[in-house]
């Protein structure tokens, strides 16, 4: 198997790139079938998908970047997809547009084209660009630009058969170039003209990334040029004085009449478009005043009543209180009765904290629907286009807590999972939103399994679920707004593309659920694993009967029962476990509502499970993570003291 | 006739306090100085202030000369940033020594070279002079900020003002262009409009630095 991690040099690359949401994932599914291997690229955290495809014998790999506006990236993953273009040698770079919007998206393909890439253009959503009106004559543009394109709408394998025959013809050998004004030609040939080196990169393509002051260009061509690099910089310099007006702009005004030009006789667009429902429930989600009855109705049906009480309520009682608790448990406790005749290994796999008993068990039976009935929902809100109109309707909310709208979707994500909400911080532009989003998701949003299990807890206590929720919503804010004051850095700016509304589509709602799931089981089911395995040692070592009486001071000062700090230490292994170990108590009788509700409130700012810390650390390295962590504990264990004085002094709950 | 720049100082401070924050007067010791300093007598001579006992109060001609004073200052901050590029203390050091060399005429022609802006670099409001006047009353195809239009107004962009090369080649890349036509759909609770088919959503700020040129 580990051979075939490796490509043979014989398979051709052909790299999909785009602006987000115009369908490179569905081509990336439509020519690599099941057989997607989502890996890091190289020396980054950026999550780039490799899959395989055979076109009339020859096997091609295909990489999906993630989504790029120009060839000039501002965030990492930009930077990640720019430098795949640059650094990987590919056979074919097929760029992947929205009809309905060409005329914006064209210029990207000049850029490519520019840097002498093999470019191939897909003219994707084609059927929703003809059903507003639109026409595109795709021979003619063809025609018009001299590279392969394509027309289609790949959701429905429209053009899919074109695009394979397109990556099998595909030969770079006479790219069209396109003539900008004179002036500005000058002054590409007078940068050009001072490079002397060889470079993968056209060299006008070059001189265009020098004149708009592209920093990693300057880096490359500083190290390569050595001696000559003053000159180049001279020459940059100059032509940047003669004219006194940003050249990125004045390119970008270039590319843009180049492209008015081709698009001219090829695009045919009608005046008037009607306002579809799509567009009339756009304006609804984010009109404040509908808005956040929209966003309450999505919680309530989507999270309440899905998630929570379709997921947590019927699908874990049937998982668990049928199928494991009636027959599989049973089952393999009898058969390790009768088969293992020694004790420890019996307690492994199905005493207290057996591999079989407590980590599958949980994993599967516990965990796995709430995750799932989650995904699902988030997925089907994500293909409608709703996370956007989301974002700019807290972004003013947002900027109080130092950050902006956007983080709405690393937060909303980490109600399903923190340690991949952690993961997809990385979206986020500037350090600061980051850190701030990591410790906002580490220390006050509670993953799916574990809301799951604390909403099924805090039900049979009227009052608790009230209590709980203004103070996590109440830490969340405070804590939001002060690391905002604290935290060095920029004011974030808020802007976004909103996509337009659509009826989730089944197939990629599928694809998106299926692929988070994999995901959540390939990482979390080893750490149940782990963590029942850590728990079998401690018991029988006796070592966690030791750090369960060394907590046991700290839940007298919370008012807390011994035994709950057992849940406490299994918190660590996973957030859910350890609300699932406080169900456990309540089962027993053990806890009273006051003591509830301070258990699940400290448990839900405790420190997050040992996957997210992980990935914490990952993603912000040691000091960040480990700051964060103590300060997540030290805080959690203070408000869970101070909400236990409130509620015994106030008489609340009791 | 021309005033001292200290006096120009103090009446600028008391038209602040006064109109701007509402206070009826303000004392000597905040204006750091004495009744009998020249400046001040010279701006009671004038008939612009009038002191009684420790306090000074704006009267009506005041309040008129006042305006212009802060005018020129703002004009001035404006000038220094957008213009000179100076920012910060130094900026502001600059621009009050500068606006004492706006008088009439001067700050007519610097207004409009910067195209009558309506506010200085803090947020605060520039009174407006004739010059805006007349060029409002004239209308038509003056360039106003994306956060001067009406929801549902349509323009072309003119040009994005944005100092950070990083947010204005996004907004470039994104395809808000000069030349672009652009229709304004919603201002709160952010900003949302059209560019050819597409929707974007941008805050305030980023608003602010588009500028359109209405029909």
């Amino acid at each position: 198997m580990a051979s075939q991690t490796k490509m043979p040099a014989s398979d051709r690359k052909v790299i999909l790139v785009g602006n987000p949401n115009v369908g490179k994932s569905v081509l990336f599914n439509a020519l690599t079938g099941a057989y997607t291997v989502v890996s890091n690229y190289p020396g980054t955290s950026v999550a780039v998908a490799r899959g395989h495809c055979e076109i009339s014998g020859q096997r091609y790999e295909i990489l999906d970047t993630p989504g790029m506006y120009s060839l000039l990236p501002i965030t990492e993953e930009e930077r990640v997809a720019r430098e795949m273009l640059l650094l990987e040698d590919a056979h074919a770079v097929i760029h992947v547009l929205d009809a309905r919007n060409i005329e914006r998206m064209l210029p990207m393909t000049l850029q490519l084209i520019e840097a002498g890439l093999p470019v191939i253009l897909l003219v994707n959503i084609l059927d929703e660009a003809e059903r507003s009106g639109m026409s595109i004559d795709i021979p003619l543009l063809q025609e018009k630009l001299g590279i392969p394109v394509v027309g289609g709408a790949i959701r429905n394998k429209r053009g899919l058969k074109e695009v394979r025959r397109a990556i099998a013809e595909c030969a770079a050998d006479d790219l069209p170039s396109f003539g900008y004004s004179s002036d500005l030609e000058k002054d590409i040939a007078k940068v050009a003209t001072t490079l002397t080196e060889d470079y993968r990169l056209d060299l006008r393509a070059l001189a265009l990334l020098l004149l708009q002051k592209d920093e990693e260009i300057l880096d490359l061509v500083r190290s390569s040029e050595g001696d000559n690099f003053e000159r180049v910089q001279q020459a940059v310099a100059e032509t940047a004085f003669e004219h006194r007006f940003d050249l990125h702009l004045r390119i970008s005004l270039e590319r843009k009449r180049v492209c008015k030009g081709l698009l001219a006789e090829t695009v045919r667009q009608p005046d008037n478009q009607r306002l579809r429902f799509a567009d009339r429930l756009s304006a609804w989600t984010t009109n404040p005043w509908t808005g956040f009855p929209i966003l309450i109705l999505v919680l309530y049906f989507g999270i309440y009543q899905f998630v929570g009480k379709f997921g947590a309520g019927v699908l874990v009682d049937l998982c668990e209180g049928s199928l494991f608790e009636n027959y599989l448990n049973p089952l393999v406790v009898s058969l390790a009765d009768r088969f293992v005749p020694w004790y420890w290994l019996r307690e492994l796999v199905v005493g207290e904290y057996g591999v079989f008993t407590l980590g599958v068990r949980y994993a599967v039976a516990l965990v796995l629907p709430i995750v799932g009935t989650f995904f699902l929902t988030f997925s089907v809100i994500e293909d409608v286009g709703y996370f956007p109109r989301l974002a700019m309707l807290v972004d003013r909310i947002f900027k109080k807590i130092g950050l902006n709208g956007r983080a709405v979707i690393p937060m909303v994500l980490g109600f399903g999972c923190d340690t991949m909400a952690t993961m997809v911080t990385r979206t986020l532009e500037t350090v600061r939103e980051r850190v701030l989003v990591t410790l906002l998701l580490a220390l006050a949003i509670p993953c799916s399994a574990q809301l799951g299990v604390i909403l099924g807890l805090l039900s049979g206590v009227s009052g608790a679920l009230l209590v709980w929720t203004v103070c996590i919503v109440l830490v969340f804010l405070l804590v939001g707004f002060l690391s905002a004051q604290v935290l060095p850095g920029e004011r974030p700016m808020f802007y976004m593309e909103l996509p337009p509304m659509r009826l989730p589509q089944f197939h990629n709602v599928l694809v998106k659920t299926m692929t988070r799931m994999q995901w959540y089981f390939l990482e979390i089911f080893p750490l149940f694993i782990i963590a029942s395995l850590l728990l079998w040692a401690g018991k029988m070592t006796g070592a966690l009967e030791w750090l369960v009486r060394g907590m046991t001071p700290v839940m007298g000062l919370l008012g807390l029962p011994a035994d709950a700090s057992a849940a406490f230490i299994f918190g660590f292994f996973r957030r859910d476990f350890g609300a699932a170990g406080l169900y456990d108590l309540q089962e027993a009788g053990l806890l009273t509502p006051v003591q509830l509700t301070v258990a699940a409130v400290t448990m839900t700012l405790f420190v997050p499970c040992i996957a997210q810390f992980l990935m914490m650390k990952k993603e912000r390295g040691w000091k960040v993570s480990l700051g964060i962590f103590l300060f997540v504990t030290v805080l959690a264990f203070s408000v869970g003291w101070s909400l236990n004085v409130l509620l015994l002094f106030s008489g609340i709950l009791s | 006739m021309k005033n001292s720049s200290k006096a120009e100082d103090i009446l600028e401070a008391l038209w602040i306090a006064v109109v701007e924050e509402g206070d009826n007067s303000i004392s000597l010791q905040d204006l750091q100085v004495s009744a009998d300093d020249q400046p001040l007598v010279e701006l009671v001579e004038q008939a612009l202030i009038e002191v009684k006992g420790a306090r000074v109060y704006l009267r009506h001609s005041g309040r008129l000369e006042g305006e212009k004073v802060v005018r020129r200052h703002r004009l001035s901050e404006r000038l220094m940033m957008d213009i000179f590029d100076l920012k910060g203390a130094n900026a502001n050091n600059k621009a009050c020594e500068f606006e004492h060399l706006l008088n009439e005429g001067i700050d007519t022609k610097i207004c409009t070279l910067l195209n009558h802006p309506t506010t200085c670099p803090h947020g605060k409001a520039i009174p407006p002079g004739p010059c805006c006047l007349e060029a409002r009353k004239k209308g038509g195809t003056g360039v106003v900020p994306l956060t001067e239009l009406k929801v549902g107004e349509e323009g072309e962009i003119a040009y994005l003002s944005t100092e950070d090369p990083k947010k204005m080649q996004k907004l470039m890349s994104m395809g808000v262009l000069p030349g672009s036509s652009i229709r304004l759909s919603r201002t709160f609770p952010s900003y949302i409009f059209h560019v050819g088919n597409s929707e974007f959503a941008v805050d305030e700020q980023l608003a602010q630095e588009i500028f359109v040129r209405q029909p």
